[in-house]
Order: C-alpha cells, then structure tokens, then sequence
C-alpha cells in the first residue's frame, strides 16, 4: 500500500517535471545535441506515434505497458529520439513484470545522462533493490545504477559498489567489478577509494570474480602493480578455471606483471659471474661443478608457474585466449620454448577472415626474429585466390621473411603464380616480394632479376610499373654491367605511364649514364619535349638526369640541359623550382657559385648506397604482441608499454600469501606444511606425496627440468623446517614449493573437478581421520569438507571422503550403503567398481556428485610414473553429500564451510580384498563394513 | 573495452546501435564507409580502423558488418571474437541472422546484447546461460506469453553463472536419452596445373547434439588418436586427461555444441578425392576462349562424391558462356564474372564434364592468368584421415543413452589451378 502512495507521489512530481520541460523546448533538451538530425528530421507522425506510446505507457494493462516499452526499444535501436518519452517511461521501473521492468533499465541507461533531474526518481528502486534476497536482482540493480551517468549520485555509487564487493554471491561482486570502472569513468577523483574496492576484490578466490576485478585493475591503476604480489599466485592458479575474456585480460595483466618482475630467461648465464667470484677461491673439483650450475639459468618458480598454467589454454577454443597465451610465451619463456605456440597459431588461421587478418600480423611480425618457427608450416601460408586482398598481403609477407637459401625456389615458383593473379594490387605486391628476396638471398638475384625483366612486357601497367622500381633497387644493389637491362627499359619507356616507373628509369639513366652513353642523351631530349605534362616526381629526376649528363657528356647535352632548367625556373611547384635552382648553381660555373662548383661532379655523381629492402613489420615488435597497437603499428591511447627485464629480480618473497595454519593436532594437509604436532608417519605421507606430484609435474611440462629440481630442494628445505612450531618460521621457498603443486593439481587430469577439491587449500583444510589404517588392515580413510558449493542440489553439503589402500589386495564395489536416519538425504553415486592394490589410482573424484568415471582402475598402462610412487600409499578420493538443516547457500561463499548442523552420514563402504580375479568376487567375501560418522563441529 | 556496436547492411544503412557507456554518435560509422569505398569488395574491409576518437573494428557475416566502437587499447582478437560470438548466438535464437531477423526481434536482440555485455566486457556469452535469462522466441511461446502474460525473461540467475560447469544447466530432463556425434573433416587443398598437390591439409571437428538428462559424464575414446595433431576443445573437456590418456572426458552442454576441432597432422598424405581434367584457353586476337572440364573420383576408398558444385571466378574480359554441362546445371553471372556449376553426385562411369566455348570482350586483350577452379564436396561416411572414434561411455547416470555416430568428409578451401 505504501508503495503505491509513493509511486502516487513520484508520479506527481514526474508530471511536474514534465510540465516544466515543455514550459521551455529548446533549452531543456540536452539530448537533442547529440542526434540532432533526426530530432529535427522526425516528421509530424511520429511525434503522434510517441504520442499513442505515452498514452500506452499510462494505461494500467501491463501488456500495453510492454508492447509500448518494446517499440520504445525499437526506436532506441534504430537511434531515434525517444527522450521525450522518459516520464512516462521512468514510472515503470518498479514494475512487477520482469520483462517490462529490464526494458526501462535499457531505457533509463540510454536517456538518463540526458534528463539527470528524472533519473534521480529512479534511484530509491534501485537502492531497494540492492537489498533484495534474489542475487540476481541485486546484481541487475547495481548494473544499472552504476551505469546512470548521473555525477549527483557518486556517493550512492560508492556505498553500493562497496557493499556488492562484499556480497556474498560471486556474481554480485563480478557486477560491482564492473561499476568499478563506470564509477571511475564518471567520477575520477574517486580513484583512491575505488583502489581499495579493488584491492579487496583482488583477493577473491571466485574465479568469477577474477576476470572482472583485472579488467577494473587494469582501467583504474594498471601501475599499482604492487597490488598483484600476493595474488600472484592465486591468479596463475584460478586462470584454467576462469571464464574465457576474464583469461584474456589475466594473462596479458600477467605478462605485464612478469616482466617487471623477473629476471630475463634469454640470457646466458646471468648469474654467471657472482658465481665465478666464489669458483676463483674454490678448487678445481669444486669450480666445475660451480661452473655448469652458475651457468644454467635458473628460472624464478613463479615465472614457470606462470608459463605452465597457461600453456593448456593454448587449447581453448577461443582465439583470443590462445593469442594472448602465444603472446605471454613470445614475451616470457625462454627462447626454445616459444616454439611451442606455432602450432596452435597456425591453428587459428583456420577460423574467421577478420581473425586470420590479425594473427597474420603477429606471425609477421614474429617470424622477423624467428624464421625457424613457422619455416614447418609455410605451406599454409599460401595464398588461396579466394583469400582477401589484406589476407594475401600479409601471407606474402611472412612468406617473404619466411625464404632462405633452401626454400626459395619453392617461394618463387609459388609467386609465379601470383604475379599472374588478377588482382593487380596483389600481383604488385608480390613483385615487391621477389624483389626482397633478391636482395636477401645472393643464390637468386640474377634468376629474380631475369624473371622482372620479362615482367617489363607484361600487359598490365601496374605490374610493368612495379617491376621496374624493383629492378632499380635490385641493379642498385649490384651495380655490375647490367647495360642490357638498362637499354630494355629505355625503349620500354615510351609504353609506360605510372610516374613512379618513368621516374625509376630517368635515375637508372642518370646514375649509370656512362654505361648507355648513346641513349641517355636520347631520352633527355624525349623529356625535353613532354617536360610540362610530366608529374612533379617525373620532372625532378628529368631535372636530376639533364644535370648528371651535363657533367658527363656536356657537348650533347649542354642546350638540352638549359633548355630543362629554364622550364623548371618557371615551374608552377615549388620544389622544382627550387631543385632547378640548386642545380643551376651547381653545374654551370659562374663567379658567384665559388667553391661548390667543383665538387658538382662528386657530388652528384657519387656511389649511392644500395637501399634495404626491409619488411613493413620491422619494427613492429616495439608493441607488445596481439595488442590494437601492435596491429595499427601506433601507439593506441591506454596502451602500456611492457618494460624491459629487470637486471636484478626485485624481492621474489613479495609473492608469498600466509598460509593460515590450522589449529587442531590432527590436520595432515596435503600439500601443506603440517602443523607441529601431526604424528611422523602422516608427515612422511605428504611429503611422500608431494615428492610425487613434484616429479609429476616435472614430467608433464616439457623441459622444465630447473623447476623439478628446484622444487626438490625446496623439498628437503621443507622437511628441515617442518618441526617449526609456528607459520613465521616458513621458509618462502617452502611455500613456493607448496605453491608448486598445487599449480600441478589445477592443471590435473580432472581438471576443473580437481580444482575444485584443491580449492580448499588455499586456507586450512580440516581432514578427519575415519579409519586408521592399522585398523583397516591396510586400508586408511579420511574425510573432509571441501569448501565449495555442492553442485547437484543447492541444500546439500559435499563431503570428501579419502581412501588409501595400503594393503596388497583389490578394493571393490565402493558404493554408498544404506541411507539411516531416513531423514538424511545423500546423493548416491554409482558404485566404484573396483579399486586395485596392485594397479595405482592417483585419485577418484566423485566431485560433489559429478559422478565419477567408474572405472576406477585406470588402465595399467597409464603414463604414470610407478617407481616414484610408493606402492603403499594409494589414494582414493570419493566425496558424498549430504543435506544441511541450515540455508546452505550462506555457507560457501567466502567464509570457510563450516557445517553447524549435526548432520550425520551413515556410508557404508563395503571394502572387499580380493585374491586376483574378478570371479572370485563372490566367494572371497572377507572385507569389512565400515561405517563412516561424520559430524560437522 | 566494447563502447558500442553499430549493424550496417549491405547497403549502407545503420539499422541498429547499441552502447553500453555513453552514447557515440553515429557519424563514426563515416569513417567506416569510407575504408568501405576504398575497398573493391565487401571482404576487403579493413578490420581495424583507425579514427581520430575511437577505433573499429569489425566483422562481416551474412552481409552484416557489426562494427564495434574501441576507445582505448585492447586486443583486437578479443573483440573480434566476441563479435563472432554474437552472431552465432543470434543464429542459435532466430535460426538465421539477418537484417530481416534482427528487426523482427530487436527487443530480444537488445536483450541479448544488454546481457551479453556489462559496461563492454562480456559477462555471458554461454548459450544455455543466456538461454535460461531471454527465452529465445518461438511462436507458441509468443502465443502463450500473449495469452498468460508471462514473459521470456528469467528471473533467476541462471545456474551456470556460479557452478564449475557453466556450460551445463541443472535439471536437465529428457524422455529420449540420445547423443549424436559428428565427425566432419575438410580437405583444404592447393592442386596445380598439372594437377600434382601443392599444399593438401586435413582439418576435422566433431560436433555433438547430446540429449542427456541429468549430470553425465562422457568419455570418447579414438581408436587412432596419434592422428590428431592439434587439438581445440570446448571448455567442458578434461585437457590432462586428455594428454595422458588421449581420451576426450567431459560433462557435455545440453544441446548442441562444438566438442572438438582438430588438425592432422601434416606427415600423413592427404587422400584427394577428386581429380579435374581442365583445358581453359584464350587465343591471342579472337573475341573466343574454349573451356572444358571434367571430374572424377581419386581416392573415395568406394564411397560416393556428392553433392559436388563447381564454382570458378571468370575473367573480366569474359562476357558470356555457351557451355554443355553432361549432368547438373550451370550457371555463369555476367556481372560478377561468377562461374557456377552444380553437379551432384559423381557416377564413376560416366564422369561429369562442362564444355563449349566463352565470349570475349571484343578488342580486349587475352587474360594472363586462367581462373582458379574451387571444388565443394561432400563424403557421407568417412573421414578422409581414417580417424575412426573407439566407444563413447557414460557415466554417472543411470539410464542407457541413445548413442550415435556419423562420419563425414567435405572439401574445404579446395582449390585447382588452372
């Protein structure tokens, strides 16, 4: 009832407003400025139409609200004018009707830049809404007021973007990541505040969150970059699991990062001499082995963390991602390494034409520096006549840079064919092609330049015109008797008409006129007549030849010569009257010239040096690649520039995050240093396991030996200090180390269910032990409450339930037993057929339910190295759920699960040792029943 | 990041913008026409460019440039995918996207858009996430909406927006379990003259439809995985299981989705399954050119070549076609020069053949370069590199699905130089 008194009242005030506006047209529409052609254009009629909208918008039927709302959207789409609508428009924004009310948000967001005074009534619904139980509400409701570009309302801004940062649903904070940057971008003296939004935000362990909050970073402080160090890791660790654009934004935020960060992988031996210092004193045993360590770079482990957690998302089936990966590596890893990208690049020129377009681009740029990277694959660089004309540039170039002395007879057969295309601008290209391959390779200059000079009776202007630039760069740079070419194109100069051409021809004249003594004179004279119909280009080199043979051969030329200067005195240009100029004073002496004068021969005929021909993506590596820089080969307004690699990695401990130790005795964290009390044997067992994972690890990345290693030591570092009582005694190594596999857990085989049992250990993981393995007769069990939402059913709790069979025979048929109390509900997931002693099951996930593949016992021979593995410790993994009395949604989003309800689970969990076969099942029956209690504190 | 998108069709016109920060004029979109009357055809348009403000970039589809609005940097790639991501969901909702669709249904497009992008950075873009907020239109919805009043918008946050799996929508429930797979392979080929292989390449996908109620969880095993040599996946599949096992695991989308794309590797000869016979000649001084083509099957490994249509960009010069085709129809535009013809299948033992004779401009000169010919096929029945899928399993769920496999082989950017 109150609500309807109040919507009375705004009403009221809107027709107020209303009223006042028309009380003065012109003045009180600001948005008519913005189209104001179709403001004044709109005829008569649809000023009736708006009219019958108005009226619609009044009426009480909620369907003629939203048929009315729904031709508003078309007018807004097809950009006319609707502002005048905004007050009948603006009242329906508390609407009931989900569908009418999300069209006045399109309305409102629109318009309310423009009628700030209206906009203003809106705002008590949102901020309603921002209370609102239904996450999604609340996320829309901050969407649009962050979007209302209304200055007034900042502060308002401000309090709902900090209190969506603190929200408990992921989407609502991943919302108020965005309202970050539209506040910043209405309002940038809030930037101090909005960093500590961001900073906070920056710790959010959603990997929904995670996308948003860099881009917010990158727009609002891309220099605080300090701001990364303790989410470093984190961020390396979520980026498999973040949405696609998010991955975009981490990875090239991350390359930024890492280049500040570590030292460069490409030099040789950079710790080379401070080690050589300590080799010096050493002997000579000693030195040697000082020797091959000090020279072997050793990567930062947060460096190949990096690298190693982007490298299967070469695999993404997004283009960008992949770019922005092929990016990182081409920026970050070590130069044999890079290589590992071409294949995927290659890859992508299978998609789209506009994405070819600009992957292109960045292989021609790369294969500048590495022509061995895509040399494999040159043959998908050929051009299809299909392609477009930017796609066949570009491919002609890589190919250009692609040619050495081994693959440029294919090359150029290949640009026979292209040279004869029918798109002249591409056969031009290619021509520029051959000449670059000419200068590059010495095999086959003399072939190139031959199959140019047939080119010259080609019958296309274009292709005569570029051949005969090229063949003057090419003779230029062999400046050997080549008379005959020169004769050749004399006598095609009558035919050809392009100004570039008939210019290039007038300076091989003049630069070698002692070589065509007999024809120079000629041509000067032909010019001599069509001088005024020449193009400026044409005249200047006229000029510059008339002045070349003066000196050479002034008794044919001399009247000639004076002839051409006095029509250049009176040229219509500037320049050619200034060159003639000069070039009078130069070559016919009188007193006032003096000195010059004499040097009139060296200087103009002194030996030029050759051109380069250089490609056009030669300096583009200046840019960061994959960047709309890169690809507009200037610099776009926000670009950051990648700076160059420390000399000396700044402090490596910045990196390190806190660990917040659990308190109980009885926590055998995986992967985690153990707290001081936790008995020798579950100590043994982790960092069993964890030496395990770390060979793994170093196995499954190619060539990242130093970091297998590295983490080894690391490992007994942390064996050393795995009696300190207390977290501050941590070594950075340790937890560099402990980081290490939890990077090799996220990139697991069950990668996403993985990530999500792993997630946990970000803070402490409680496990509970069920059964000792003593009293299992070899098979141990633990369980513990991984801290994320149960995928199945929103009530329900997960529960992961650990198994390791120390014993020597065969588990089977682990399944879920009977359901007591009947109040319980438990997701049951199918039976885990068997689970083999002698065969090794790294680990079972029944991740909240995804049931798991039943073949528990993967195949023998998988690719897991068994020799590292103590045949003992085999580990099964199985989570249950279970219901919660509680509302469970409050329980998983930030804080640690922490199940209050005691809710117990009965599971029985048939283990059944088995001699060898799978017949014997039935009659070998001598497991036992255990009954699993679990009940949350 | 994203500032605003402008749709323009073939003519010209801007027949729909959208901004998601403040509003930018249209007159931006000039400089856009601009680079289009520079360029000779449609594709040509440049992707990205440059404006003294703002930067577009853009995309042509079924005859629609979407040109997106950039203010300051961002990778190019980004936007042009997400712009590519655009059109295949408005596909996915109206079943074709064009101008006359987009119109029909501007205020779902809009929606849509509003959904897809929050202040230019894509929030979702997962079909069966924004098919859960904005019920794509079908007429009986319309009809019940418009009786009922209820509406195609959802009010809840759809489930895939916060599971690990947000592909997959909960609560999916089917009365027929089935699962269907598709593998498709392209021949991207370059044959020349003399008809010997340039360049030959083998690049596959396998598209699913799968039905399945609940939570499955699929693996695809390869009887020959050491075939793929390149591999993409759909975000739902497990990679390190991939690499250790070479098997494809994974809780599959509802509906239908690209699970895989693939590239084979490049040491394996690449079967070309059609040869052409051609003999295309203009003689210097007369206004006649004499065009004759035939084609037969090379290596099909027994299977029939289909549904095989012929096209080949003419000369300028050429002004007409008088041609006799032994089979299909043929078609030739005088404007675009465009040689179209439309075989069919292939009987082996009465090869198809196109012949008779071409007008040329009078007093014009002879083209120097013959057309290249592009040859489209299709293979029921086969992938080309003999990738052959092993079993699928599921698990997790209790029933027995429906499951289905289907093979086939197409001609990609296939090539004949003449």
């Amino acid at each position: 009832m109150q609500q309807q008194r109040f919507f009375a009242l705004r009403l009221s005030r809107c027709v107020l407003a209303l009223a006042d506006q028309s009380a003065r047209p012109a003045a009180a529409d600001p948005g008519g400025g913005t189209f104001p052609l179709f403001h004044r254009a709109s005829p008569p009629s649809s000023v009736l139409r708006n009219e019958d909208l108005k009226e619609m918008l009044e009426s009480n039927k909620e369907s003629l609200k939203l048929e009315a709302m729904k031709r508003v959207v078309g007018l807004i789409a097809k950009g006319k004018n609707a502002s005048e609508l905004f007050p009948a428009v603006v009242k329906n924004v508390a609407s009931k009707n989900i569908e009418l009310k999300k069209l006045v948000y399109v309305y409102l967001v629109r318009y309310a830049e423009e009628q700030q005074d209206l906009a203003l009534l809106s705002i008590s619904t949102f901020q309603r809404a921002l209370k609102e139980p239904n996450q999604f509400i609340r996320a829309s409701a901050l969407r649009v007021l962050s979007s209302i570009r209304v200055p007034i309302i900042v502060p308002i801004m401000m309090l709902a973007i900090k209190e969506a940062a603190a929200d408990m649903s992921p989407y609502v904070r991943k919302t108020s990541a965005h309202a970050i940057q539209k506040l910043y971008s209405l309002d940038p003296d809030q930037k101090e505040q909005l960093i500590e939004v961001i900073e906070k935000l920056l710790k959010d362990k959603s990997t929904l969150v995670a996308g948003s909050v860099v881009v917010a970073f990158e727009e609002v402080c891309p220099d605080r970059i300090d701001l990364i160090h303790k989410n470093y890791r984190k961020l390396c660790n979520l980026l498999v699991d973040v949405e696609e654009w998010g991955q975009v934004v981490i990875i090239s935020m991350l390359t930024r990062y890492a280049r500040t960060q570590f030292t460069s992988p490409w030099k040789e031996g950079a710790s080379f001499e401070e080690n050589n210092e300590k080799a010096f004193y050493a002997s000579d045993s000693e030195e040697k082995s000082e020797r091959t360590e000090a020279e072997a770079y050793v990567m930062d482990p947060d460096h190949r963390l990096l690298l190693r957690n982007t490298k299967p998302l070469l695999q993404s089936r997004n283009t960008a991602v992949v770019m922005s990966v092929a990016q990182l590596y081409w920026h970050l890893a070590p130069r044999h390494e890079v290589n590992l990208v071409t294949k995927s690049l290659v890859r992508l020129l299978r998609s789209h034409r506009e994405v070819q377009y600009i992957v292109l681009q960045n292989i021609a740029t790369m294969s500048i520096q590495r022509k061995g990277m895509f040399e494999p694959y040159m043959k998908s660089f050929y051009v299809r006549s299909t392609d477009a004309t930017h796609i066949k540039t570009l491919k002609l170039e890589i190919l250009t840079n692609l040619a050495n002395e081994a693959n440029i007879s294919t090359i150029l057969r290949e640009f026979q064919t292209y040279v004869k295309s029918q798109d002249k601008a591409f056969a031009a290209a290619t021509i520029q092609a051959i000449g670059r391959c000419a200068t590059n390779i010495s095999e086959v200059t003399d072939t190139c330049l031959n199959g140019l000079v047939l080119l010259l009776s080609n019958r296309d202007e274009t292709v005569v015109a570029e051949s005969v630039v090229v063949i003057k760069k090419l003779l230029q740079t062999q400046p050997t008797q080549h008379s005959e070419i020169i004769k050749h194109m004399a006598k095609l100069f009558d035919n050809i008409t392009v100004s570039m051409a008939r210019a290039s021809i007038l300076w091989l004249m003049g630069e070698y006129c002692d070589r065509v003594p007999k024809i120079a004179p000629d041509v000067l004279r032909k010019m001599a007549k069509s001088f005024t119909a020449e193009e400026d280009i044409v005249k200047l080199q006229t000029v510059n030849l008339a002045a070349k043979l003066y000196l050479t051969n002034s008794k044919q030329t001399k009247l000639l010569t004076q002839y051409i200067l006095n029509l250049g005195k009176y040229d219509q240009s500037y320049d050619i009257r200034d060159r003639t100029r000069f070039i009078r004073q130069l070559i016919v002496p009188n007193e006032k010239s003096g000195a010059l004068n004499k040097y009139a021969r060296r200087i103009l005929l002194a030996p030029k040096p050759a051109p380069v021909l250089e490609s056009a993506f030669k300096d583009r590596d200046r840019y960061q690649l994959g960047t709309l820089s890169h690809s507009l080969n200037s610099k776009a307004s926000g670009y950051q520039e990648l700076s160059d690699w420390p000399a000396v990695a700044p402090d490596q401990s910045v990196r390190n995050v806190e660990v917040v130790e659990p308190v109980r005795a009885r926590s055998s964290q995986r992967f985690s240093l153990s707290g001081p009390a936790s008995s020798s044997e579950s100590e043994e067992q982790s960092s069993e396991e964890s030496d395990k994972t770390s060979s793994d690890s170093g196995k499954s990345s190619s060539g990242s030996e130093e970091t297998s290693s590295g983490s080894d030591s690391q490992q007994k570092k942390k064996k050393k200090t795995k009696k300190a009582p207390q977290k501050k005694s941590k070594t950075a190594a340790a937890s560099r180390c402990y980081l290490f596999l939890r990077g090799k857990m996220v990139a697991d085989v069950y990668s996403r269910a993985s990530f999500q049992v792993t997630a946990p250990s970000f803070g402490p993981v409680k496990t509970y032990e069920l059964l000792h393995h003593m009293t299992g007769k070899g098979l141990s069990a633990k369980y513990h409450f991984p801290r994320q939402p149960c995928l199945h059913q929103p009530g329900m709790v997960a529960v992961q339930v650990t198994l390791s069979n120390g014993s020597d025979r065969s588990l089977e048929e682990i399944h879920v037993g009977d359901r007591s109390p009947a109040s319980l509900n438990i997701h049951c997931f199918n039976t885990i057929g068997e689970y083999e002693a002698s065969s090794w099951c790294e680990r079972l996930y029944l991740n909240k339910l995804l049931p798991l593949p039943e073949q528990a016992p993967p195949l023998p021979d998988k690719p897991l190295s068994l020799n590292n593995i103590d045949q003992a410790k085999k580990t099964c993994t199985i989570s249950i759920s279970l219901p919660l009395v509680h509302d469970c949604c409050t329980l998983y989003n930030t804080r640690p699960l922490n199940p209050r309800a005691h809710a117990q689970t009965h599971t029985h969990t048939h283990t059944q040792t088995q001699t060898q076969t799978h017949t014997d099942r039935d009659t070998d029956r001598r497991g036992s029943t255990l009954k699993l209690s679990i009940a949350g504190d | 990041m994203i500032h605003s998108l402008f749709l323009i069709n073939a003519s010209g016109d801007i027949f729909l913008e959208k901004h998601w920060k403040s509003v930018v004029s249209r007159s931006v979109c000039d400089y856009f026409f601009e680079a289009q009357e520079r360029a000779s055809e449609p594709e040509n348009v440049p992707p990205v460019i440059p404006t003294p403000h703002h930067y577009l970039i853009s995309v042509l589809r079924h005859r629609i440039y979407f040109v997106a609005v950039i203010q300051s940097e961002v990778p190019p790639l980004f936007v042009i995918e997400f712009l590519h991501r655009v059109v295949d969901t408005f596909q996915d909702y109206f079943g074709v996207c064009t101008e006359a669709a987009i119109k029909d249904n501007v205020v779902v497009v809009y929606e849509l858009l509003e959904e897809m992008l929050d202040n230019g950075f894509p929030l979702a873009t997962e079909s069966n996430i924004l098919k859960e907020l904005i019920k794509p239109p079908t007429i009986l919805r319309t009809m019940v909406n418009t009786i009922t009043g209820s509406t195609n918008v959802g009010e809840q946050l759809p489930t895939g927006q916060l599971s690990v799996v947000p592909w997959r929508r909960t609560g999916v429930k089917y009365t027929n379990n089935e699962a269907y797979f598709d593998v498709v392979e392209e021949i991207d080929a370059i044959i020349d003259k003399s008809g010997s292989t340039i360049t030959a390449e083998i690049q596959g996908v396998i598209d699913a439809c799968v039905k399945l109620t609940g939570m499955p969880d699929l693996t695809l095993s390869f009887m020959n995985p050491r075939l793929l040599d390149d591999v993409s996946f759909h975000p739902c599949v497990r990679f390190k299981r991939w690499e250790a096992e070479r098997i494809l695991s994974f809780i599959p989308p509802d509906g239908n989705f690209r699970l895989l794309s693939y590239h084979v590797s490049s040491q394996n000869l690449v079967a070309i399954p059609v040869y052409v016979k051609h003999n295309i000649t203009f003689r210097e001084g007369s206004s006649q050119g004499r065009f004759d083509l035939t084609l037969g099957p090379k290596q099909t490994m027994g299977k029939a070549v289909e549904a095989v249509l012929v096209s080949s960009q003419l000369p300028r010069g050429v002004l007409n076609a008088n041609l006799n085709a032994s089979q299909g129809t043929y078609t030739f535009d005088p404007v675009t020069k465009m040689l179209t013809w439309d075989v069919g299948k292939i009987n082996p033992q009465k090869l198809p053949s196109l012949k008779g004779s071409m007008n040329l401009q009078a007093g014009a000169s002879k083209p120097d370069e013959n057309p290249t010919i592009n040859i489209q096929l299709k293979i029921q029945q086969m992938a080309i590199s003999g990738l052959k899928v092993n079993r699928l399993d599921m698990y997790g769920e209790k029933y027995k699905p429906f499951k289905g496999i289907k093979y086939m082989t197409k001609a990609g950017k296939f090539q004949v130089r003449t």
